[in-house]
């Protein structure tokens, strides 16, 4: 198949180019070929987004999510390499769960879908998982999200042997103690509403201990959705004094901050929870010099059951694989604070090569992933219309621009906007 | 009369609201006093109390108003209702809905539940005490106590000295009041003082002395002992000492200075039993008050609600 007239967007600039797919590769990138072929005038082609910090519930918990419909919202949303998290039931911390959801998602064949294990049994933070009987059936890092491996000990022992099989510890941060049942971010917001506030220390703490772990071990450690100011300043000094530590922030971390939680609304309560202007601006920033590697989404659909009670009761999570990318067009490139290579790299190639997947970029001998959008177009974010089951989103009535039209896979047309 | 359905914290309530609540209620406490307690106002209507907390005088008091204006009343507590077999808020409140229910007084320990409710209910909602968030009617009942005494809130000095972190009480205090043109300041442990507070208009002072210097209104918000559990100060004595106020400290106030307090009180704690009893302490005239107040609150929210 020959993509023809679009704007590409590669690593080093976006140029106009056509783009020959043969079997799943990328065979040539030429101004013009020759030859009959989807014309993609006036639409951008991306690398496919790979996003490394997804909720896919399935096994044990499909009547907020599973892997099919989990698919159906990744491609829709450009996504075309999902990895998800192990806190389904039972946890992904053995073989036979990684096996059952490295080949559900190949049944489904839609993105590709890659298990993260747990780091420990349960995720109970006690025992190490079986990482290498894990890795053996595809799981691309590790991560107990969800929580923090609250014995440094234990993450000690993970970091060292996770290097054995080359894989990286995802860490979720969160001095649970500190905690102390918050849920929302500590500050003026949380004071207003009587919501109980969890302090940026809560995460920093955290933080601070997964870069001391990896820069007295000399291995990597990848910090998980980083929401606070103080966060990026850690991670950002560390990386100046050569600690292998990557990082990864999330839409509704750039996009919204706390003022959202007066509405009541338990959509949006999330872990860790959006936090403030100055929080926002710095994560800006940590996306723009480096210090944040990664941009995911940590979608966790939740059934309204889950969302429609009490602030305190509710679930932790927002849906928003089929945004993330919309909103990091509105949020970063129209604004002017990122281009699109910067995004793509954010979004598809840093990923790509923290998990050592294909992809990841747009370029002659690479696998034909692609995310090919409308960025002049806008919508109105309506879950109600989402293909996840999960429809807990805080950002209903929102704008954005950048619409895809069209996610490939492996060479294959896995997404075409029902209007096409 | 109120054109609202519910009324769920003074955050949202304007100073004009506000005023015509403390107007009605200076009727309300006119019928209050007389002899045979019975009014007409509600006649027809059923207010239910919905109370996922303890309590006793909030219930007892919104009870009694319900029934002092003619209405029936339905208790319900949490641990007696179907909250136990895992009903949502929601469907209970729908459930009360469908039982032609007309007023729901919830008090719940979740802040936004009270809303969450209203906006699911077709019953007018009276928040009674929701969480950390707010607790409306027994701001109103302090601000009815200020007015009987001062006549205006114009540069009134109110000084709050307790758990301010964990109290309702002082944040419908401090929204309701810096509206209605009163100075508020507050003291307590930092430990108990939650972010920000400054901002939304309070003045957080540096000293139990700051606080109540040239105060018209002292007042003291209860302790609860679990803070002590929970590490957030060492002990009560130590609390009374360096936190709670005494007759001393009252000559720091205004000399013609009132006390009070939301109940219930810790006698020696956040206040000595000398004030408490004092002749200037109003805390059991806070009590009287608040049955007006909501008798006030009621009636307004259902008066020309149409079935």
């Amino acid at each position: 198949m020959i993509l023809k007239n679009a704007n590409v967007v590669f690593r080093d600039g976006v140029r106009r180019a056509d783009l020959r797919i043969e079997g799943k590769k990328i065979v040539e990138i030429a101004e013009q070929i020759e030859g009959e072929g989807l014309d993609l005038t006036g639409l951008t082609v991306f690398p496919g987004i790979i996003d490394m910090h997804v909720h896919l519930r399935e096994p044990g918990f499909e009547y907020k999510e599973d892997i099919e419909s989990g698919s159906r919202a990744a491609v829709k949303g450009g996504v075309t390499q999902v990895c998800c998290m192990p806190n389904t039931s039972p946890v992904c911390d053995n073989a036979a769960v990684a096996y059952f959801i490295k080949h559900r998602g190949q049944d489904v064949g839609l993105a590709k879908i890659h298990p993260i294990g747990a780091i420990t049994k349960g995720e109970m933070g006690e025992q190490l998982s079986e990482i290498g009987k894990m890795k053996e059936q595809g799981v691309v890092a590790l991560s107990d999200d969800g929580k923090s491996v609250v014995s440094s000990k234990i993450m000690r022992f993970a970091m060292e042997y996770a290097s054995n099989f080359d894989l990286i510890c995802l860490c979720h941060c969160e001095d649970k103690d500190l905690v102390d049942g918050g849920v929302v971010h500590e500050g003026y917001y949380s004071t207003l509403t009587g919501l109980k506030g969890i302090p940026r220390a809560a995460e920093d703490i955290m933080i601070a201990r997964e870069i001391c772990l990896a820069q007295s071990l000399d291995l990597p450690v990848h910090i998980c959705h980083v929401s606070t100011y103080s966060g990026v300043q850690l991670i950002r000094a560390a990386k100046q004094n050569g600690v292998k530590v990557t990082a990864e922030t999330c839409p509704h971390y750039f996009a919204a901050t706390d003022e959202i939680i007066s509405s009541f609304d338990s959509n949006t309560k999330v872990n860790p929870p959006i936090r403030e202007e100055r929080d926002r601006q710095e994560i800006i920033r940590g996306l723009q010099d480096g210090t944040i590697d990664c941009i995911v989404t940590d979608h966790a659909p939740h059934h309204q059951n889950d969302k429609n009670v009490e602030y305190n009761m509710a679930a932790f999570g927002i849906s928003g694989i089929e945004t993330s990318f919309s909103f990091a067009i509105t949020y970063l490139y129209e604004t002017g604070l990122m281009t699109l290579p910067e995004i793509a790299d954010k979004m598809s190639y840093r990923p790509a090569k923290l998990l050592k997947l294909e992809g990841g970029q747009i370029a002659v001998g690479e696998v034909a992933d692609l995310c090919i959008a409308d960025l002049s177009e806008s919508y109105v974010v309506d879950s109600s219309k989402f293909v996840s089951k999960g429809k807990n989103t805080p950002f209903n009535g929102y704008t954005l621009k950048g619409v895809v039209k069209y996610t490939f896979v492996d060479g294959e047309i896995k997404y075409c906007e029902e209007s096409l | 009369m109120l054109k609202r359905k519910d009324l769920l914290g003074l955050y949202d309530t304007s100073a004009e609201e506000i005023s015509e609540i403390l107007s009605t209620a200076v009727n309300m406490k006119k019928l209050l006093l007389q002899n045979i307690k019975k009014l007409p106002h509600m006649q027809g209507k059923t207010v239910t109390t919905l109370f996922y907390e303890n309590s006793t005088r909030t219930r007892v008091s919104f009870e009694l108003a319900a029934k002092y204006l003619g209405a029936g009343t339905v208790n319900i507590a949490a641990s007696s209702s179907s909250v136990q077999k895992g009903e949502t808020l929601i469907d209970t409140g729908k459930t009360l809905d469908a039982m032609k229910n007309d007023v729901i007084v919830i008090r719940h320990p979740m802040g936004g539940a009270p809303r969450l409710l209203a906006r699911n209910v077709r019953a007018s909602v009276v928040n009674g005490g929701d969480g950390m968030n707010e607790h409306p009617t027994q701001a109103l009942l302090d601000f009815y106590t200020m007015q009987e005494k001062f006549g205006s809130f114009k540069g009134l000095k109110v000084a709050i000295l307790g758990d301010i972190k964990h109290s309702r009480v002082a944040k419908s205090n401090l929204f309701g009041l810096t509206k209605l043109g009163a100075e508020v300041r507050m003291y307590a442990p930092q430990t108990l003082i939650p972010k920000d507070m400054d901002k939304m208009g309070a003045k957080i002072a540096k000293s139990r002395e700051e606080a109540i210097d040239g105060a018209d209104v002292v007042m003291g918000l209860r302790i609860q002992l679990e803070r002590q559990q929970g590490g957030q100060f060492p002990s009560l004595s130590e609390y009374s000492e360096f936190f709670g106020v005494n007759r001393e400290l009252m000559r720091y106030a205004s000399p013609h200075a009132i006390v009070m307090h939301p109940g219930p009180v810790n006698r020696g704690v956040e206040l000595t039993s000398t004030l408490i009893d004092a002749p200037n302490s109003k805390i059991e005239e806070q009590v009287l008050n608040g049955i007006a107040v909501r008798m006030a609150v009621l009636f307004l929210l259902t008066q020309n609600r149409e079935a």
